[in-house]
């Protein structure tokens, strides 16, 4: 629990000491707790909630300005829907969670903000851009039903270890959500990848909820076996090298991934979903040689079926000669998203042409979506792209934090698990539109375009705030004594 | 479980960091490459981001910038006069690029020139909208005016040149097109390109510096230098000895005058030039040979292309001719090829006392609040004769006007010298004829200008498209433009 301690004592009146040494504590506002218990930090909370709302509001005033050269009608409004959805989110907090991490719902609101405005930012390029001219009104809608979500869980998720009692339907729902849009065809702007379940005119992006479900069962399954799986292990040239039936779990979940590659050619939430299994298993079980089973197994996966289907090796093509697709006979299945996101990158340079004053519909219709960080890129420059990875690594290690804090081996489980797949998320994406590695079809947490996203990820929200919550609240409730007993809770 | 909870920690900051490096990458170290990639359709937007600086005529511009606050583009181009200014212009279409000065001069007219650094940076600090340089031509506007009213309807070409210093006074070339139908991104525009460029009458082409033609007899005016710059004959009232008709050397071919009227064997120099007798001028290159005619083309310019900025075609002297070749290319006829901006050159040379200056024709850069960037300097393209010669060649073309074909260039109160020419060309010389003026004019105190005129073909009269017909009116009146008489 130290490490926690470290981050509290700033941002609200407490002093610890004086100058002149001596131990002071004082302590403001309404709290029934004994004066030693960490402050709760729900002021702080508020306090960034404005800053996180305001930002965003200046954002939106600016495009107008830039782009009409007056203040956009809607401003009220949208300063009044993000800060009501916000304060609606921060109440629930103080109510369901008041020991919760004061940072994480003030990084999602201002990412969520940000994504709006430049969803509306694109949206008043009309034409140029294909597509949805309305997207931000409904990105908007998609936020208030993610927050809707969220503080659905903060009410009725009372204890996160509940969750553990649903491992295994957690398998099947995941896998069933998985599986499905390989039962449904895929756009020609899809490029191949299914991704997708289309009903009418509505369509889910299954992988996002997925996610989170998925890592339930991981940290689930994983809590029980983690014993099994650490312990009966031969040690080899310096290496604990699992029994062979101990490995079955990890070869079905490479199967899993190479399923997903090879019938829905999605290469970035099998590249999540295999990462993730990884990472939790190194966790919970502490053994290195996971790691590099996974990194061997992972490479050798996708070199198989790069070999065997064309989807992978175009996506690698198109990462090393981005341009190809410009020329005049361009290779078959070519993008030239990623030579325009690129291009959009190159144009804003350090500081950007600001927001309203870039270029990025140029990258067409995914420069609301998976390219969305192409177009912050540009009319933010270097300069914000930085400020946004910041706000991405705040809120990753936020949760990482949480796992440190957690008091049952199944929330430091759950949380290091959500908390990684943000990362892992944010890798994949961030790296393909900026050329660090091939492009894969994943959304941008919070900040793209897409409703299945930005629910699933305020449902991962609240689920870590109130494990972080469960970690900091001063001692109501027994925590289990030992790691790896902690059983289902009562 | 903490100490891998940290490790996947530190994990999960190596992959930001390895973002955050990638970024620093590419938008910091490769930023410029990736702004300045041929297919970063940016900088085709960003010309037009801003108003573009003007080209400006006597003071005028003869440009516009028309806010049309267009999603891609908020600007668009836009002409005064456009098809009488094309020609020294270009065109600066969104999507069809840019040519002639709109081109040459991109840097300062979209002020991205780095001269103009200091104001622009001005400029950002002071929150005042980024607006390109101007460009101020060398350009006489009553000349211009003169010179595309006179081609009229009829397919040529006229320059103008103040031989003192090489200033293009007028720069037209007809049919001509307006840029701004052209200058857009709708479909009309693209429906103006696609016909222009099908257009068998070539509108888009510069005929006075990009097209050449057989100069005819215009290029008499070389030989004659020739002959006395290589001490052939002294004097304009020499006799020379030249039967009529003449048989080519080393040939059966008989070159003849064009009518039996004119007294051309054994003619005069002077009245040789007065009546444009081939068979004179033909022998005259013949005996010279072709190194010494083709030394002296190379003096007056021929072939060298010519940067006034708007690059000239290369005006053609053969070099590999036999001695029948180089008698007709004497005469302005076979291989010999002269862009109208040439045959300017050579009047103009003649008329400065032998000294050719550099044609050019942009006077001044500035930028918009006015202060001057580049001001031309002038230069002597050659010394393409002795003072001496070029008097004797200016009498020689006088000669001409007062007394021969080209009367119908005589301005009353100005010395005027010229010299017409009638081009055959096409398989066996069946193409209709181009007719050619080239002349020069002096007031008393000393102000001249030099002009060139090519009528293309435009009737089947063999004698109504003689030079002195069609083209010397042509000539007369942008020299009275120029000289205001």
């Amino acid at each position: 629990m130290s490490t926690y301690d470290l981050s509290s004592g700033a941002g609200r009146p407490v002093r610890r000491r004086t100058p002149a040494g001596r131990p002071v504590s004082r302590r403001r506002g309404n709290t029934t707790i004994s004066p030693q218990e960490a402050p709760n930090r729900r002021n702080t909370e508020l306090a960034l909630l404005v800053f996180a709302v305001l930002l965003p509001v200046l954002a939106y005033a600016n495009v107008g300005l830039a782009m009409d050269s007056e203040l956009p009608g809607g401003m009220l409004e949208y300063g009044l829907g993000m800060g009501s959805l916000a304060l609606v989110a921060h109440l629930l907090v103080r109510r369901c969670a008041p020991y919760a991490d004061p940072l994480m719902l003030p990084l999602a609101i201002l990412l969520n903000g940000l994504g709006v405005v430049m969803i509306w930012r694109l949206d008043k390029a009309g034409k140029l851009l294909s597509g949805n001219f309305r997207a931000a009104q409904n990105q908007l809608m998609w936020s208030a039903l993610g927050i809707a979500l969220f503080i659905g869980v903060m009410v009725f998720l009372k204890d996160h270890r509940v969750l553990q009692r649903y491992t295994y339907i957690s398998m099947v729902a995941a896998l069933v959500l998985l599986a499905a849009p390989a039962f449904f065809p895929a756009r020609a702007e899809d490029f191949g990848a299914k991704i997708w379940i289309r009903m009418g005119g509505f369509s889910i992006q299954p992988g996002e909820f997925a996610k989170v479900i998925l890592t339930v069962f991981f940290a689930g399954y994983l809590m029980v076996k983690r014993d099994a799986l650490a312990l009966a292990s031969r040690r080899f040239m310096g290496l604990y090298l699992p029994r062979g039936r101990d490995l079955g779990p990890i070869v079905v979940i490479w199967l899993l991934s190479l399923l997903i590659l090879i019938f829905e050619n999605d290469l970035g939430t099998s590249f999540l979903f295999f990462g993730l299994f990884v990472v939790m298993l190194y966790v919970a079980t502490e053994r290195t040689s996971w790691i590099l089973f996974g990194l061997l197994m992972s490479v050798g996966g996708a070199t198989a079926v790069a070999m065997t289907t064309s989807h992978v090796k175009t996506r690698i093509d198109a990462w090393l000669d981005p341009m190809a697709a410009f020329a005049p006979k361009p290779p078959k299945g070519s993008t030239e998203q990623i030579g325009q996101s690129l291009m959009a990158l190159g144009s804003g340079g350090v500081t950007g042409s600001g927001l309203g004053q870039g270029r990025s519909w140029l990258i067409n219709f995914a420069a609301k979506s998976d390219f969305i960080l192409g177009s912050f890129g540009e009319e933010l420059g270097l300069t914000g792209l930085m400020a946004i990875f910041l706000l991405y690594a705040l809120l990753v290690q936020r949760g990482l934090r949480t796992a440190l804090a957690a008091r049952d081996p199944f929330g430091k489980l759950f949380a290091v698990g959500l908390a990684s797949a943000m990362a892992l998320q944010v890798f994949v994406v961030a790296g393909g539109v900026t050329g660090l590695i091939p492009l894969t079809g994943m959304t941008m947490p919070f900040l793209a375009q897409g409703g299945s996203s930005v629910v699933a990820n305020w449902a991962l929200i609240a689920i870590l705030l109130k494990i972080s919550d469960s970690a900091r609240r001063p001692g109501v409730e027994p925590a289990p004594a030992t790691e790896g007993q902690g059983g289902p809770a009562r | 479980m903490n100490k891998p909870i940290r490790r996947v920690s530190i994990f999960c900051l190596v992959l930001i960091l390895a973002l955050m490096l990638r970024t620093n990458w590419v938008q910091g170290v490769q930023a410029d490459s990736w702004a300045g990639n041929p297919n970063n359709k940016r900088q085709q937007f960003d010309r037009y981001a801003h108003p573009r600086g003007n080209i400006i005529v006597g003071g005028q511009p003869v440009t516009k910038s028309d806010f049309v606050n267009g999603l891609r583009y908020k600007y668009k181009r836009s002409w005064v006069d456009g098809p009488m200014y094309a020609p020294v212009t270009g065109y600066s279409s969104q999507v069809f690029g840019s040519n002639g000065l709109e081109n040459l001069e991109e840097s300062i007219l979209s002020g991205t020139d780095d001269r103009l650094f200091f104001r622009n940076t001005l400029d950002m600090l002071t929150g005042e909208q980024k607006k390109g340089g101007d460009v101020v031509t060398t350009i006489n506007a009553k000349a211009q005016k003169a010179a595309f009213d006179g081609l009229g309807d009829k397919k040529g070409a006229v320059v103008a040149l103040d031989p003192k210093t090489g200033a293009i006074l007028a720069l037209v070339s007809t049919p001509s097109y307006d840029p701004s139908t052209i200058s857009g991104s709708e479909d009309s525009d693209t429906k103006a390109w696609q016909d222009l460029n099908a257009d068998p009458n070539k509108p888009m082409l510069n005929r006075a510096l990009k097209e050449t033609y057989p100069p005819g007899s215009t290029f008499k005016l070389v030989t004659a230098t020739a002959a006395f710059e290589n001490g052939m004959f002294q004097n304009i009232d020499d006799q020379t000895q030249t039967p009529d008709p003449y048989t080519l050397p080393n040939t059966q071919t008989v070159l003849k005058n064009e009518s039996p009227n004119e007294k051309c064997e054994n003619a005069t120099l002077k009245a040789a030039m007065d009546q444009s007798c081939n068979t004179v001028y033909a022998k005259i290159g013949a005996d010279l040979g072709k190194d010494k005619m083709r030394a002296q083309a190379e003096k007056f310019g021929f072939n060298s292309t010519v940067d006034t900025p708007i690059r000239s075609e290369k005006s053609i002297f053969p070099n590999s001719a036999g001695l029948d070749g180089t008698a007709q290319d004497s005469i302005g006829q076979h291989d010999t090829r002269a862009t109208p901006l040439q045959m300017a050159m050579v009047s103009a040379a003649i008329a400065n006392n032998g000294s050719l200056m550099q044609p050019y024709l942009v006077d001044q850069e500035r930028s918009a609040s006015l202060t001057t960037i580049s001001k031309h300097t002038e230069k002597q393209f050659s010394q393409a004769m002795s003072p001496a010669t070029a008097q004797k060649m200016q009498d020689l073309m006088v000669s001409v006007v007062q007394n021969g074909t080209g009367k119908n260039a005589q301005i009353p109160g100005l010395q005027v010298g010229g010299k017409t020419g009638t081009a055959q060309h096409g398989e066996d010389n069946a193409g209709l004829p181009f007719a050619w003026f080239t002349s020069w004019a002096k007031t008393s105190d000393g102000q001249s200008v030099a002009v060139a005129v090519v009528v293309e073909d435009g009737s089947n009269n063999r004698d109504g498209i003689s030079g002195g017909r069609l083209a010397a009116p042509i000539a007369k009146s942008v020299m009275q433009a120029v000289l205001g008489k």
